[in-house]
């Protein structure tokens, strides 16, 4: 404890208690808060590291200590503050903060950590994360000690170029039965034997002779095609009906001559091989492509660790994106309520106007989360303490009754603190940002001409802006990638799908991205898309990029 | 719990692959212009794409939300990379990553691919020269180099702190310990200044394509020789029938037609050097770039001056472009009848590849 005292001084501390008691009176509810004072060089190390103490080796950390670096040098940039969704919850303070900064980036901090303990999308996060990070860190370091620097972190750099490739809603929605706990179940037995399944050899094989290579996973393909299905129960779920071919109607007497008995028999065969390519492998297209990876990829074992590793942190992670507006718009909101009505003194006013209108103001070109956030939640408020929503508010045309409505409800206080429990980024503006807040706000779409070097407004209508809005947010602003098949055209080769909704992906990338994804997977990727309106599959064999049109 | 400097050894780990990626990439840098004009004082700017971590991601967006005012068809701002090329855009506030690097890393990594040696400096502008400067202030020393006013100082705030100053007898008496004497340290500082001439012929053969060339190999050789002398001066002659010595800025942008007179621009390098760089006081490095079409009658005056330029400078480098028409003879003659073969060095560049080839003839040498 002294030695958070040394980082913390007395003063800090007077403040703090200040700043805490005003947060619980406003019904803020929040984990413990540790706050430690950094210099500058220690925060852009933190920051680097984005916010943990303890993270594995990597070069992309130094490479982003030195950007911070040199941002902070230029004066481009500052980090006034970095808050940790951990319990106890870590925050740091920027020494060279004033003391109305450090007032007010507390009440932020605050808020912040309300938000993390109660927002929904924050459930599932490990509240021991810092301790869990370090223990990665330990876990790749031991891996590199091993097997060399540049082996793990060329590794790493694979697992990080498909990081962003995961089910963004995998903590609200169970997509399978259980996350297979056990493995001799009849239906894990079959999947183990399907081609292309790198982990098919179930535990005991997993570590070097599980790289199961094409050729072996196919032999054992054309073995189950035969006659062992039956006997194996390989369609144990759905498929136990037998297969009876349609009869004709017929007299007894007839019945060899209408239906004869070796026609049967082929139609049923026809019928079972039709069944057995209905099973596809995933069985449904698969959106967290890193855990399809995991159980599938040919991997060593200690590949496997590495990408759950990277994969874990992703999901840690996936919640601070999803609701990157909400909790800065929350934040914003409570400090400059709690600053403004509490803290803040008459000297101080100036500082913290001109701290407050740094963090809301922004250009013209890009909304400002904070800005957004706030100006949100400040409606939001508005609007359930004035009774405007509903179904007679919604129809009322009359500007002058719209305008003066107040029920005099005083619902706001409760609907924000609702809506910070039960929304995301997108579900809260697509159900609070109304056409009056996208007026008021001055809210436009710009665009842009192929040859024209100048952006300019193309819309100041309330459905453009909202779909623009709604569009960025979807999947994080990631294109949405499955798996469709892990055993493309039978021969163990994966194919992923881009479900195109107007934006072509970014070209070099995809074709370096795929060519980390192959080396993974070891047999042949391939990726369908959409470039410029026509149906293209992008592949990579491990020896070249290879782009074919579909249409 | 905040524990420090584990950054380094990640730091570490990025430098050393941004070196690399560098040392890869420096047949590339070296054939084309990307990093030209990136360069400051002290600091070459990278750019290198290849470093960022490839994702599944949008390509450039045309479209997006903003806020404030103005009516539909207004103008919100420009955008800063529709004037250059139009692919290599990326979306706004989305950079190509960058990562800046000393110039003499840089000349160490190119010095590294092209294997070259270091330069030995030569005759007597090795030596370096010792130079006494007065930097600081001792408590002992000879009596010529007392300092009276720090001596006079230290005695007065001696008298105030034990209480023997008057100030209505203002008188200041030091005593032996108040003494202070000018301290000095002696630095050695080598003289190996540098001074290097580009001649560029700008007759009507030489194309756009040829001056990126020179401009290029220039670059290079800036850098180079930058990092292995401390003080480097440039000079600039262009020639086509005439010579006459230019900025930079005309050198590279000067386009004139009419034929080619090498002698002339020979002439103006050499008086540039008896005027103002002396071979005693410099290490000259003439360089002279042209697509070889020398007016006949003039291969001789221009082999003569030649010889009288030769011994005042550490190599002569000869680049021949090649041009849009004509033989480019002179790089023929230069290599039959050059009067001091050690010192000519020359090379042909055809196109940007042959850069490289150029650059390690001309610097391959160390001296």
């Amino acid at each position: 404890m002294s030695h958070a005292a040394l980082k913390f001084p007395t003063e800090l501390k007077e403040i703090k208690y200040e700043v805490e008691d005003h947060a619980r009176a406003f019904g803020l509810d929040f984990f413990q808060i540790i706050f430690e004072v950094l210099d500058y060089r220690e925060i852009n190390e933190v920051a680097a590291y984005s916010g943990f103490p303890y993270r594995y080796p990597h070069w992309r950390f130094g490479m982003e200590y030195d950007r911070l670096s040199k941002g902070h040098a230029y004066g481009l940039s500052k980090i006034y503050e970095m808050v940790i969704n951990n319990d106890p919850c870590y925050a740091y303070l920027l020494k060279c903060n004033n003391l109305v900064d450090q007032k007010l980036v507390m009440a932020h901090v605050y808020a912040h950590c309300d938000f993390f303990k109660n927002n929904l999308y924050f459930a599932h996060t490990n509240r021991k994360m810092v301790d869990e990070m370090a223990n990665h860190a330990t876990r790749i370091q031991r891996y590199v000690d091993r097997y060399g620097t540049d082996k793990v972190e060329a590794f790493i750099d694979c697992c990080l170029s498909l990081e962003n490739l995961i089910d963004c809603h995998w903590p609200c929605i169970r997509r399978r039965e259980k996350e297979k706990p056990e493995r001799n179940g009849p239906f894990n037995s079959a999947q183990a034997s399907m081609p292309g399944n790198g982990s098919c050899s179930c535990e005991k094989g997993h570590d070097e002779s599980s790289a199961c290579s094409g050729s072996e996973c196919r032999s054992r393909c054309s073995g189950c095609q035969g006659e062992e299905i039956e006997e194996g129960g390989f369609f144990s779920d759905d498929d136990d009906e037998p297969i009876s071919p349609r009869r004709l109607r017929s007299k007894g007497y007839m019945e060899g001559y209408i239906n004869p008995p070796e026609f049967l028999e082929a139609r049923a065969k026809e019928m079972k091989t039709k069944r057995h390519e209905k099973k596809r492998f995933p069985e449904n297209p698969e959106v967290d492509v890193l855990l399809f990876l995991i159980e599938h990829a040919p991997l060593k074992n200690w590949q496997r660790d590495v990408l759950s590793i990277i994969r874990e942190e992703t999901y840690y992670y996936l919640p601070q994106g999803q609701t990157k507006i909400m909790n800065e718009g929350w934040a914003t909101y409570w400090h400059s309520r709690i600053m403004t009505e509490k803290v803040l003194k008459d000297g101080e006013v100036v500082d913290y106007a001109d701290h407050h209108s740094g963090t809301v103001g922004g250009s013209k070109l890009q909304l400002n989360p904070y800005k957004l956030g706030l100006e949100l939640f400040r409606d939001i408020e508005e609007r359930w303490n004035k009774g405007r929503f509903g179904k007679e508010y919604e129809e009322c045309e009359d500007l002058v009754t719209r305008d003066s409505w107040d029920l005099g409800l005083g619902l706001g206080r409760d609907k924000i603190f609702e809506v910070r429990r039960v929304y995301n980024d997108l579900t809260f503006i697509d159900t609070f940002l109304t056409e009056d807040f996208c007026r008021r706000q001055k809210l436009f779409v710009y665009g842009k001409e192929e040859k024209d070097p100048a952006w300019v407004i193309k819309s100041r209508e309330f459905r453009d802006v909202k779909e623009m809005i709604l569009g960025r947010l979807t999947n994080l602003g990631n294109p949405l990638i499955r798996v469709l098949d892990g055993n493309f055209e039978n021969r163990g080769e994966l194919l992923m799908a881009h479900h195109h909704e107007g934006r072509d992906l970014k070209w070099i990338f995809a074709d370096e991205t795929l060519v980390n994804l192959q080396r993974l997977w070891k047999r042949p990727v391939h990726l369908e898309t959409k470039r410029e309106g026509k149906r293209v599959r992008l592949s990579f064999d491990g020896k070249e990029n290879e782009i074919k049109e579909l249409d | 719990m905040y524990m420090s400097k584990r950054i380094d050894s990640d730091r570490a780990r990025f430098k050393k692959i941004v070196r690399g990626a560098v040392r890869s990439g420096i047949r590339k840098y070296l054939s084309r212009g990307e990093l030209i004009g990136r360069r400051g004082k002290d600091l070459v700017s990278i750019p290198l794409p290849e470093l960022e971590i490839p994702r599944f991601r949008f390509g450039r967006a045309n479209q997006g939300v903003g806020q404030g005012e103005g009516n539909p068809g207004d103008p919100v701002a420009i955008d800063p990379d529709a004037a250059g090329t139009g692919e290599a855009g990326s979306e706004p506030g989305e950079h190509i990553l960058e990562v800046e690097m000393t110039i003499e890393e840089l000349a160490e990594i190119m010095a590294e691919e092209l294997a070259l040696p270091n330069i030995e400096p030569r005759g007597k502008k090795n030596i370096a020269a010792e130079k006494d400067k007065y930097v600081g202030i001792a408590k002992t020393g000879p009596e010529s180099l007392r300092h009276f006013k720090r001596t006079f100082r230290q005695a007065l705030r001696r008298q105030i702190m034990s209480g023997t100053y008057d100030s209505k007898d203002p008188r200041v008496w030091p005593v032996k310990e108040d003494k202070r004497y000018r301290s000095w340290r002696t630095t050695f500082e080598p003289e190996s200044n540098a001074v290097i001439i580009y001649m560029m012929d700008v007759s009507g053969s030489m194309g756009d394509t040829q001056k990126e060339i020179v401009r290029l190999t220039s670059f290079w050789i800036d850098t180079w020789l930058t990092s292995q002398y401390k003080g480097v001066e440039r000079r600039f002659i262009i020639h086509d029938a005439a010579a006459r010595e230019v900025d930079s800025e005309t050198f590279f942008h000067t386009r004139e037609s009419g034929g080619t007179r090498i002698s002339s621009a020979y002439e103006v390098c050499l008086n540039l050097i008896r005027e103002k760089f002396s071979p005693e006081d410099y290490n000259i490095y003439p360089f002279h770039f042209t697509d070889g079409d020398n007016f006949h009658d003039d291969d001789e005056k221009a082999l003569k001056l030649l010889e009288e330029l030769l011994p005042t400078a550490n190599i002569f480098c000869y680049g021949q472009v090649d041009g849009a028409y004509g033989s480019g003879h002179f790089l023929k003659l230069l290599q039959e009848k050059a009067p001091d073969e050690e010192k000519v060095l020359s090379a042909e560049i055809k196109d940007k590849d042959g850069i490289y080839d150029a650059l390690k003839a001309f610097l391959g040498t160390g001296r």
